[in-house]
């Protein structure tokens, strides 16, 4: 079974990449073919649903893995150690359901994108990228080795800059794609150092042998700060991938492009992959690392919720939070609760995705409007918009019953454990905060979209609901944000169906990196997955019902002042923003880090370029033209050497022989007589030698 | 010393002087008399070597046939004006030279054998030439059976000459 | 004086045939060159019949003697033609300046 299993989600693989080569070929003259790309998707859907199925239900303890030698050079010389590459496919609990989630999501995106993306002049390549996106983000999943994620990685990155710049005619939609790839590459640079790192040490990118080498006790290097270096360089592919702080101003510039895209990528999938990457190498995290990690993760998620809320672009407030929840995750991370960070990562996916593709259903009624101060009142128009995109919004806001509660209130919950025991107490403020913030500004874009008085009349009268093309998807992820797929009990997810496949594995750092709180003494084994220690376990339920109180009261406490603002009007916001003006232009500038960025750093680059060129241009040209002035001026001198010197010569043989040759014709006299006494002379000469001889 | 010898000294001593008096002689009309002693004293040693008919053939054509020619055409191509050309020393120095070289190789060619002509058995010898017989027999039966094709040739060739001679020789219109 | 042989006649041949050699190349009158080859001529003859007596060759020597006095009569006809047209040509006869073939 294990066998077909992993034959079935290697072809889930390949099956969009399949679908990449074949539209993008083909999709120019075939005008109907980007649907082969769309029933392409949806099969991999059914693969992947598939295999979640049998995965979980049957093998939810094991780990299938299968693997080939890619490259194997044997050691040539005792400085050269041997080299082997293997390349394979892990099916985990974590993987199958990222599979499931990816595929769903992106075979979604397709079906929305068919309305959306309609007339426009590149309809079929664009789906050729969503293909092509799918594959890069199916093999991070799949993969069990660090040197295929590096590639995948890359890989995803290059699909996310041909989608972010779909539309490059316009100069905003090119520069943003720039910008993200070079972000992304910034972090890759620390990734591809952590990787270099374990490869030197261990001699193989596969986790699970990195793990094994790491557990006997061989560090790298031989010291614990080089296993936390290689732990927060890996991360940095994470910070450039999931837009932490400092890279994520990528993201909300991403914006430019396409907003299927954005829900795709920038929601649900790509974003998610540093997160993923971090779960994949949670157990060789050290207990400074996790602290770095999860010390970001909080920046990222305060400084991103503050922007979000003078945001006047539907789909920048999305990104923003975005942004945030990516932080919430990586802090989740951070704090040792692997199994809520992941939990959250598929609950945002979903709900996240639906706010999306619900804010391209707006834009699209609107016909392209993205201002959300031109909208209002749109419930009447659109309304199976905007109960899904009310669902999502109470999803993302931690209110019971939907599914983002749950993993959120998992995640304030460890936060708070993690505070108590290692006395970092501003990390759960700044989580509890985060969230009331969440709350408030995502109501507030609520309300602005679809309560209230329209705006701008003339847009409102044509706005009308999407084709079911596009509120399918809509429908079916706002289902998927109820808490009913995750766990039985709308409160408590422990013991539900999600979490009990999902478990934080074991560190294999040695214990004196650990924090005091992970390691436990008398835990019980299930497979590989240990449970916290006794002291965590008993704090986690102690804190539990505080948590849960604390959420809820902040979760209302958000929407009450959302409403109370947007739709009772008791406060005018205008008014606030002009009392604390220095705090609204900071948020509405995005604490002005474009331009710190701008000015720091590609300032710099482009002066450094400058100069660069200026050289080039001065002093290597000016070597090529010198040399070739001196090569003019020898062969000038070849040319007078050639003319008097050896022409001198020729002349002079032409004329000696013409010399010697009037010489000799002075014998013909052309006097017969003369040529009498030369024959008589050649007789005398010959009865001579006759005689002599 | 018998008459022999001294005929023969006698005829090759006018022989060789007349020859280089017509060599080296400055006037054009006592070179061509020169000449026709030499021819005569040249017949005279076809005498002394038996060959009668030669020495009658020879004093008929050659001094009272080309000899006379040589007179007509001194007549006929007399220089009128005597223009003075300066003598080359020079080439009259090396032609002599080249000339005795020639002499000395030719004189090395000459076998000083002396035989004894005195007793030969002529009987022993076809086509042997008896002294004191006449051979005017002997060459013309042998003209006409042994060589004749070469006198029909000749035959031939003197017309050609003939013809020949009138045609370049003719005025030109 | 020992008996008359063979290179007696040879010699006097011999001296013929450089003189009129050197009657060929000095001269500068076309006639003269004439002589000159009679003279030639005639040695060979000599030549021709003091064999054909001193080595018992039979009257094939005279036979000889007879063809080259055919040869040099039509020869000197035919040259004195020559001769005369060139002396129509020049109005001399000086060899020298018949120079055609110069270089």
């Amino acid at each position: 079974m294990s066998d077909l299993l992993i034959k079935l989600s290697v072809a889930s693989l390949f099956i969009p990449l399949l679908g990449f080569i074949v539209v993008l070929f083909l999709g120019k003259r075939l005008k109907k073919l980007f649907l082969f790309e769309v029933v392409l998707l949806g099969v991999n859907t059914l693969i992947s649903i598939y295999i979640v199925i049998i995965k979980l239900a049957y093998f939810p303890a094991e780990k299938f893995v299968s693997e080939f030698t890619w490259i194997n050079f044997a050691s040539f010389s005792k400085y050269v150690p041997a080299v082997q590459f293997d390349l394979g496919v892990m099916l985990d609990n974590v993987t199958v359901i990222m599979l499931f989630v990816v595929n769903l999501i992106s075979f979604l995106v397709h079906l929305f994108s068919i309305e959306y993306m309609h007339g426009d002049k590149r309809y079929s390549r664009y789906f050729a990228y969503l293909g092509l996106f799918t594959f890069s983000m199916l093999g991070i999943v799949l993969t069990h080795n660090l040197l295929m994620i590096y590639i995948f990685w890359e890989l995803v990155g290059v699909s996310s800059y041909l989608l972010i710049g779909f539309w490059f005619e316009k100069w905003s939609a090119a520069n943003a794609s720039k910008k993200a790839m070079l972000m992304n590459r910034v972090g890759d640079t620390g990734l591809l150092l952590g990787i270099l790192i374990l490869f030197t040490n261990y001699g193989t990118f596969t986790f699970d042998k990195i793990f094994e080498q790491i557990a006997a006790g061989n560090l790298p290097f031989g010291s614990y700060a080089w296993l936390t270096a290689a732990g927060i360089l890996i991360f940095m592919g994470a910070v450039g991938k999931s837009a932490q702080f400092p890279l994520h101003l990528w993201l909300p510039d991403a914006m430019e492009g396409p907003t299927p895209v954005s829900a795709l990528i920038h929601a649900a999938t790509m974003v998610a992959a540093g997160v993923y990457l971090v779960a994949r190498v949670f157990v060789m995290l050290t207990a400074d690392a996790l602290l770095f990690i999860a010390v970001i993760g909080a920046i990222t998620s305060f400084i991103a919720a503050t922007i979000a809320f003078t945001q006047n672009d539907i789909k920048k407030v999305l990104a923003y939070s975005t942004v945030s929840q990516l932080g919430y995750m990586i802090m989740a991370l951070g704090v040792g609760a692997y199994a809520y960070a992941f939990f959250h990562l598929v609950t945002h996916a979903f709900f996240k995705a639906c706010m999306f593709l619900g804010s391209g259903s707006v834009i699209h009624a609107m016909h392209h409007e993205q201002d959300i101060r031109q909208m209002g009142g749109l419930r009447k128009k659109l309304p199976i918009t905007y109960w899904t995109f009310l669902i999502a919004t109470l999803a993302i806001s931690g209110v019971p019953f939907t599914s983002g509660f749950l993993s959120k209130d998992g995640i304030l919950l460890a936060t708070l454990a993690f505070g108590n025991l290692t006395g970092h107490w501003l990390i759960p403020i700044i989580a509890y905060s985060v969230a009331g913030m969440t709350a408030f500004y995502m109501f507030r874009l609520v309300y602005l979209v679809f309560w209230g008085e329209p705006r701008n009349q003339h847009k409102y009268d044509h706005a009308h609901e999407s084709p079911a093309v596009m509120t399918i998807p809509l429908i079916v992820l706002s289902a998927l944000s109820v808490f009913w797929w995750y766990s039985l009990n709308p409160i408590d997810p422990s013991n539900g169906v999600f979490l009990e496949k999902v478990k934080t594995p074991n560190s294999i750092v040695p214990d004196v990196q650990r924090f005091q709180f992970m390691i436990n003494d008398k835990a019980e084994k299930i497979g590989e997955y240990i449970t916290h220690s006794e002291l965590y376990m008993e704090t986690l339920h102690h804190f539990h019902y505080t948590a849960l109180l604390m959420s809820l009261v902040l979760a209302g406490l958000g929407i009450f002042f959302a409403t109370y603002i947007y739709i009772m009007n008791k406060v005018n916001p205008d008014e606030i923003a002009e009392k604390i003006k220095p705090v609204y232009l900071f948020s509405l500038n995005k604490w002005y880090l474009d331009e710190f960025v701008q000015k720091v750093f590609v300032n710099s680059a482009l002066k450094f370029s400058k100069a660069l060129a200026w050289f080039d241009l001065n002093i290597v040209d000016g070597i090529v033209n010198g040399s070739a002035f001196v090569l003019r001026n020898i062969s000038a001198i070849g040319g007078w050497i050639d003319k008097y010197i050896v022409d001198g010569l020729v002349n002079f043989v032409a004329d000696m022989t013409s010399i010697f040759g009037r010489l000799f014709t002075q014998i013909q006299t052309g006097k017969v007589q003369n040529y009498v006494l030369y024959a008589i002379f050649s007789v005398v000469i010959l009865f001579t030698i006759i005689k002599l001889f | 010393m018998n008459l022999y010898s001294l005929a023969f000294y006698f005829l090759a001593f006018i022989t060789i002087a007349s020859a280089v008096v017509v060599v080296f002689s400055r006037n054009l009309v006592y070179a061509a008399y020169s000449l026709m002693f030499t021819l005569l004293s040249i017949s005279g040693l076809y005498v002394l070597l038996t060959a009668d008919f030669i020495a009658i053939v020879q004093i008929m054509v050659y001094v009272g046939g080309i000899l006379i020619l040589l007179l007509f055409g001194i007549m006929l191509t007399q220089e009128q004006t005597r223009v003075k050309v300066k003598v080359n020393y020079l080439y009259i120095g090396i032609t002599m030279l080249v000339i005795g070289l020639l002499g000395a190789v030719l004189y090395n060619y000459i076998p000083f054998v002396t035989n004894d002509f005195s007793n030969i058995n002529y009987k022993n010898i076809p086509n042997a030439v008896v002294p004191g017989t006449s051979t005017i027999k002997q060459i013309g039966s042998s003209l006409l059976n042994q060589y004749v094709l070469i006198f029909e040739v000749l035959g031939m060739l003197l017309l050609i000459v003939l013809v020949a001679a009138t045609t370049i020789g003719r005025k030109e219109k | 004086m020992e008996n008359i042989g063979l290179n007696h006649f040879l010699f006097v041949s011999s001296v013929l045939f450089i003189l009129g050699l050197a009657a060929i190349i000095l001269r500068k009158n076309a006639i003269m060159v004439l002589m000159g080859v009679e003279l030639v001529l005639n040695s060979a003859n000599i030549n021709f019949v003091a064999y054909s007596r001193f080595l018992g060759l039979g009257i094939s020597g005279h036979i000889n003697t007879l063809i080259v006095i055919v040869l040099a009569a039509a020869e000197a006809a035919i040259g004195l033609a020559i001769v005369l047209n060139l002396y129509r040509l020049n109005q001399n006869i000086n060899v020298d300046e018949f120079e055609e073939l110069k270089n």
